[in-house]
């Protein structure tokens, strides 16, 4: 089963772009979904909002370019889009919470099959867990999406039927897009929407903590 | 005409004594006030606690008061990765720390600053934030009671000040710099320029005179 390449993480994000709808507002967090800004569709317009005070964050700046006055939440360096704005950090979350951004993208330890999110503790690592902005993140989020790796370096799954690290919030997760598949969450439970070139659904299903529902065959992830 | 302006550094933070609560502005490299926490570290004010997003980067921002001993207590969002004189004084129980979600860790200092004795909200819920805190059900939501977070100073890092303390922000390096200065009983500002008073466009006043108690001006000091 292992023979069978998995994607890689420029490849989750790459995915992940394709759940945005033009127009939208989008807040990415740390890890693979800050990748997303650089691979999205060429014909979707997206505003990019960071939660430290930008809307409308435009691409990394290059070399010569940077203003360390202008970064993002990942602390680089970025440019501003015509049209975008400052904000103080608490009106940055006002939007995350208040369910002013269109969609939201986080990094993921586990996701429960109610779609609980734990992201910002493991336990038993040294310091005391680092919840940023996630909380206020998917306490708000109108459409939340995790992307991770489907399963932990050793082989544990990271979809799981209770998380077992520290959550990070109740029933917040839409879809979850990982180097084997894409998952939405529904009220009937987890549905395998897409798997990765040349999976199986039930190789997938024993990589997965929880039940994935699927009827017949099931299509393969698209990347553009 | 009254001015706020003290010459120096070292006579912004003289006052401060052992014990004080202090707010700490900055996120990502950009708008901290290194100039006064490189001013707190030389009077060494000692069993700070400190109010900020995080815990230092390596020996910058508040890396330099951690190394020295100087803080017992941090209230923070995200300690960060390079926080590792604070993660080390943490691991042997030298300094504790109550990690709060970053928009709620804003909305808390602003309850402060606006008389408000607290607030419900759903973000939380159900993690380790809500320990302790009373709990309920509002319009069929749980949600947690979350209390102001007052300090006795503010640090702060303006762009531009006047003699008055009106103050305008550079870019991204607002953050958490104007709802602190709300917050705080005293509000110690470091500004890169310090202007005639009028001549700030009021419009483009950011955080109006009546929050700022002190104004010293120092050459923006960043650690990348």
């Amino acid at each position: 089963m292992s023979d069978i390449p998995k994607l890689t993480r420029e490849q989750i994000a790459q995915r992940a772009s394709l759940e945005f709808n033009d127009g939208d507002t989008v807040n990415l967090g740390w890890g693979i979904p800050n990748l997303i800004a650089s691979y999205l569709p060429k014909k979707l317009t997206i505003y990019f909002h960071s939660e430290n005070g930008i809307l409308g964050m435009g691409r990394r700046a290059n070399p010569g370019e940077e203003d360390y006055d202008l970064v993002d939440a990942m602390k680089v360096p970025v440019l501003l889009n015509p049209g975008g704005s400052f904000f103080h950090q608490a009106d940055a979350h006002l939007m995350t919470r208040g369910g002013h951004l269109d969609v939201a993208v986080l990094g993921g330890f586990q996701v429960s099959e109610k779609g609980d999110l734990a992201n910002w503790k493991i336990p038993g690592a040294r310091g005391a867990g680092n919840i940023g902005g996630a909380m206020d993140i998917a306490a708000g989020a109108k459409k939340l999406i995790v992307c991770m790796e489907h399963t932990t370096k050793d082989g544990a799954p990271k979809i799981v039927r209770e998380c077992i690290y520290p959550l990070t919030a109740l029933a917040c997760v839409h879809t979850i897009v990982t180097d084997l598949a894409v998952v939405d969450v529904t009220p009937g439970g987890l549905l395998l929407r897409e798997v990765a070139p040349g999976w199986l659904p039930e190789q997938i299903q024993k990589l997965t903590g929880a039940t994935l529902n699927f009827a017949g065959p099931v299509p393969e992830m698209r990347l553009a | 005409m009254k001015t706020k302006i003290v010459p120096d550094l070292d006579a912004a933070v003289a006052d401060i004594r052992d014990g004080a609560r202090i707010m700490f502005g900055g996120f990502g490299g950009a708008g901290f006030p290194n100039n006064l926490i490189q001013a707190l570290a030389r009077r060494g004010t000692r069993n700070i606690t400190a109010i900020s997003n995080n815990c230092g980067t390596r020996d910058g921002e508040l890396g330099l008061v951690f190394k020295n001993k100087q803080i017992s207590h941090v209230i923070a969002a995200f300690p960060g990765p390079h926080s590792n004189y604070f993660q080390e004084q943490f691991s042997k129980g030298e300094v504790t720390c109550e990690v709060v979600p970053q928009g709620i860790l804003c909305e808390r200092m602003r309850a402060a600053a606006a008389g408000l004795l607290g607030f419900y909200t759903t973000v939380g819920v159900a993690t380790e934030v809500a320990i302790g805190k009373e709990e309920r059900e509002i319009a069929g939501q749980r949600c947690i009671l979350e209390l102001p977070i007052h300090a006795d100073f503010a640090f702060i890092k303006a762009h531009k000040a006047d003699a008055l303390g009106n103050l305008t922000y550079r870019l991204a390096a607002r953050n958490f710099n104007p709802i602190m200065a709300m917050a705080a009983k005293f509000t110690i500002v470091e500004a890169e320029e310090i202007v005639p008073v009028g001549s700030i466009d009021p419009e483009n006043v950011i955080t109006p005179a009546i929050f700022v108690h002190r104004v010293v001006q120092a050459k923006g000091l960043r650690y990348v």
